[in-house]
């Protein structure tokens, strides 16, 4: 009698395995998580909610929204490239995907993931104190150039994505990327403080991060490091226009699971997150957050995810971050 | 402020939805704060989600009120059971536990409500009446003042508690060690980090505060099962007794206490935690009584919960103003400000002026609503000393461990709390504090930050930290605190 009950509890174990990686044509049957490398209330956090929200309404399972932060965004990463391929476990990747693996933080890059379809995308800017000498670009590189180490320049971390903003743009016009040396911050917001309070010269953080201080005349936004104008700020030229530049870059934050799920699920998955990003919901979302709307389907995704890392190790070994 | 906008505002507020959005939230608030582990500022972000689909007054008004009373009722298990509910109660943690063990639970309960209420008030009324100018000078701070009131914190650290000042020091260098680790330092590069790709994000305040306060306070008992005398609880129910004349004796305290957390909220980067640090060494400082602190005095917990309060306030001014968050908490609520198309900047007084200042009716609301249901859950808290030690002990470590897995969904915080908690242990037998290792910890990296981008800017020059206007003032000041006991000793010398 045990004997048997046991054999019946083992073949009952193993029917309910082979139901979660046979069946992909019912999926999802059960509660999706969707795991977030940074912490609770920024801005990819409430990017993530938005979209498990929606994405719950979709697709008639709970998503549970999950912050998995620490090690500089390491950690979190690392929890979606290492789940179970069978699209129970996905998450939303950032830029710094990109450039983790240049710096030896980890081995993980973007070939570790399967692609779900890229959200969001808010271009570099540059901004200086609304009372500073600077009315373009070519005056602050022409400032750089004849006084190379003088002025600073902060927005985020040490070999965070403004930083190396700031040396792709300094390096694509022939000037020495350490010409302006980086204040590393917290963020844009100390980083934007600092530039009003006299600490510091430049800022390139994104130009939606500026915004209050923007119309608050405290801050003068003299570019954006993208192929257009920001929808928010038209008046604000892009670099190419300013200076000739070709160098474009900015922070992304794009759906993906692990490296190798099943065909449908992920088919089934990046449908929903194409349909999700055109919905009024989501754009409302975005456009009143300020944050760039961009989408791109997952082969174009990965594309452009190859293309940025390249971009990223080139500047990061000029500013001598690459190990 | 026109009279209908006054109206106007009046009518967003006493709206019935809006009112049961506050009452929701001030429940949700006090049972987050409670909760050794959980934040203030994460049960700002546990409500964004659900702020969403709200209009924006009751959005805003549901993250004002809630981390109002978060910040509260974290003295409550505090006071109970020597673990601080947030990080701005750890500074007067063990002086209101020694209440608690004298028996004067409520006493240290009530002066906490009420003092939070009257703090929260004050930076209210800043708020609403200074903003503009304040934010203006707030933009003027640079990492070189930065540094200083870092430095005037640590300071204070020392002559938190009544064992020696060699001792204080060695905790708090032992604190400032452990923040050494990680890589989110000005280099970004990993230290102490073993290979351990979770300690590259560095130690975590909450899980090494729940353990070096709650699981050393466990290991003591179970060192030590000899059930203790029963903790004597006053008759229940007298949570207001003698406020009164605390308010008009301590009417001074409160009010540095009031103005210091305003000054600490403001500034970028510094919050209810480090005012709360700051202004209980300040009240030492300048007691007519010092030598009573530490054994259970309640001068400390009205200066420092009233600041504690007050920082709230002056965290939003800046946030208000210009988009730049004062603490934590406003981070996440300038996201929501602009998601409800209330966008920070000097514009919000003009574009939609009966949002905002609905807003401010809230923030005076939560705090005049914090006594009432304050004074609730501390009756119900109190019962908790009822409960017997060897059935609590165990249920506190379960919340501990749940607390410490919550805050970043790791086992690897789990861990934390377990070796702190020994370390503490340890110091603790031995006559070492464990309030300034945490105070290291908290104060580390702003330090370690503000000196080398200061250093960056100034090409390596030590002179701007005395040069810039500011920041002499706050040197001279922090000269002056630190060799307090080596002029007076002069002075007596001198006159002899």
């Amino acid at each position: 009698m045990k004997r048997r009950t046991l054999i019946g509890m083992a073949a009952a174990v193993a029917a309910a395995f082979s139901v979660g990686t046979a069946q992909a044509q019912n999926y999802p049957n059960r509660p999706i998580t969707l795991v977030v490398p940074w912490g609770a209330g920024g801005g990819t956090d409430q990017t993530a909610r938005i979209i498990g929200t929606l994405l719950e309404k979709d697709i008639g399972q709970p998503v549970n929204v999950v912050n998995r932060t620490g090690g500089s965004g390491v950690v979190g990463h690392a929890a979606i490239a290492e789940a179970p391929p069978d699209g129970y476990t996905i998450g939303l990747i950032t830029v710094e995907i990109t450039m983790m693996h240049h710096q030896g933080l980890t081995k993980l890059n973007q070939s570790n993931y399967t692609p779900l379809g890229l959200m969001n995308m808010d271009p570099a800017g540059l901004s200086v104190r609304a009372d500073a000498p600077y009315k373009t670009v070519n005056d602050v590189l022409a400032a750089i150039k004849a006084n190379p180490g003088k002025f600073k320049a902060s927005g985020t971390g040490q070999g965070g994505i403004w930083h190396l903003a700031l040396a792709g743009m300094l390096n694509s016009n022939r000037i020495d990327p350490m010409a302006a040396p980086w204040v590393p911050s917290q963020g844009a917001a100390p980083g934007l403080n600092d530039l009003v309070a006299g600490g510091v010269e430049f800022v390139t953080c994104s130009l939606p991060e500026a915004r209050a201080l923007i119309e608050a005349g405290k801050v003068r936004p003299l570019a954006i490091m993208a192929d257009q104008p920001a929808k928010l700020f038209p008046n604000v030229p892009t670099l190419k226009a300013a200076t000739g530049s070709n160098w474009t870059v900015g922070a992304w934050r794009g759906m993906a699971g692990p490296k190798g799920m099943p065909a449908d699920v992920t088919a089934k998955l990046s449908a929903a997150f194409k349909k999700i990003y055109d919905s009024k919901d989501f754009q409302d979302f975005m456009n009143q957050r300020g944050f760039g709307l961009l989408y791109m389907p997952p082969d174009q995704q990965a594309a452009f995810m190859e293309q940025g890392s390249k971009g990223m190790g080139e500047v990061m070994k000029a500013v001598g971050l690459v190990k | 402020m026109t009279w209908t906008v006054f109206m106007q505002a009046l009518g967003l507020v006493f709206d019935p939805y809006v009112l049961i959005v506050i009452l929701a939230s001030a429940i949700f608030g006090l049972f987050v704060g409670c909760i050794p582990g959980l934040t203030a500022t994460m049960a700002t972000a546990l409500l964004v989600p659900i702020t969403f689909f709200m209009p924006p007054v009751p959005a805003v008004a549901a993250i004002v009120t809630a981390t109002a009373m978060a910040i509260f009722s974290g003295d409550i298990p505090g006071a109970l059971l020597r673990i601080p509910g947030t990080p701005a109660s750890a500074a007067y943690t063990d002086e209101a536990y020694a209440m608690t063990l004298k028996g004067e639970a409520e006493t240290a309960l009530g002066a906490g409500l009420v003092f939070s209420a009257l703090g929260g008030l004050f930076g209210t009324l800043v708020l609403i009446f200074m903003a503009p100018s304040l934010a203006d000078i707030a933009l003027k701070f640079s990492s070189f003042e930065y540094f200083w009131l870092v430095v005037l914190g640590l300071a204070g650290a020392v002559f938190i508690g009544n064992s020696s000042v060699l001792k204080a020091s060695i905790s708090l260098l032992l604190g400032l060690l452990v923040a050494c680790a990680g890589a989110d330092n000005p280099g970004a590069y990993p230290r102490f980090t073993f290979g351990v790709t979770e300690l590259n994000g560095g130690v975590s305040l909450i899980p090494m505060m729940v353990g070096m306060f709650a699981v050393s306070e466990l290991l003591r008992y179970m060192v030590n099962m000899d059930p203790p005398a029963q903790i004597a609880v006053k008759k229940l129910g007298r949570v207001f007794a003698g406020m009164w004349d605390l308010l008009r004796k301590y009417r001074w305290p409160l009010m540095r206490g009031n103005v210091l957390g305003v000054i600490i909220g403001i500034q970028p980067g510094s919050g209810a935690d480090m005012a709360s640090w700051m202004s209980y060494a300040m009240s030492k400082k300048f007691s007519k009584e010092p030598e009573k602190f530490g054994t259970g005095h309640v001068e400390g917990i009205v200066e420092s919960g009233a600041a504690n309060n007050s920082s709230l306030g002056g965290a939003w001014i800046p946030a208000i103003v210009f988009g730049i968050p004062g603490d934590s908490i406003t981070a996440i609520a300038i996201g929501v400000l602009y998601l409800k198309n209330m966008n920070p900047g000097p514009t919000i007084f003009i574009n939609n002026p009966e949002n905002i200042y609905a807003i401010f009716f809230v923030f005076i609301l939560a705090n005049l609503i914090m006594i009432p249901l304050g004074w609730l859950t501390i009756k119900l808290a109190v019962k908790i000393l009822q409960v017997p030690r060897n059935i609590l002990m165990p249920i506190i470590l379960l919340f501990c461990i749940v607390g410490s897995f919550a805050i970043n969904n790791t086992v690897f915080g789990v861990g934390t709390i377990l070796v702190f908690g020994l370390a503490a242990f340890l110091l603790e037998e031995n006559g070492f504090p464990v309030a300034p290792a945490i105070l290291g910890v908290v104060l580390a990296n702003m330090m370690e930050e503000n000196f080398v981008t200061s250093l960056i800017k100034s090409d390596g020059s030590l002179t701007v930290f005395f040069t810039r206007p500011i920041a002499m003032w706050l040197a001279i000041f922090t000269f002056l605190i630190m060799f307090w006991p080596v002029f007076s000793w002069a002075w007596n010398k001198f006159r002899r």
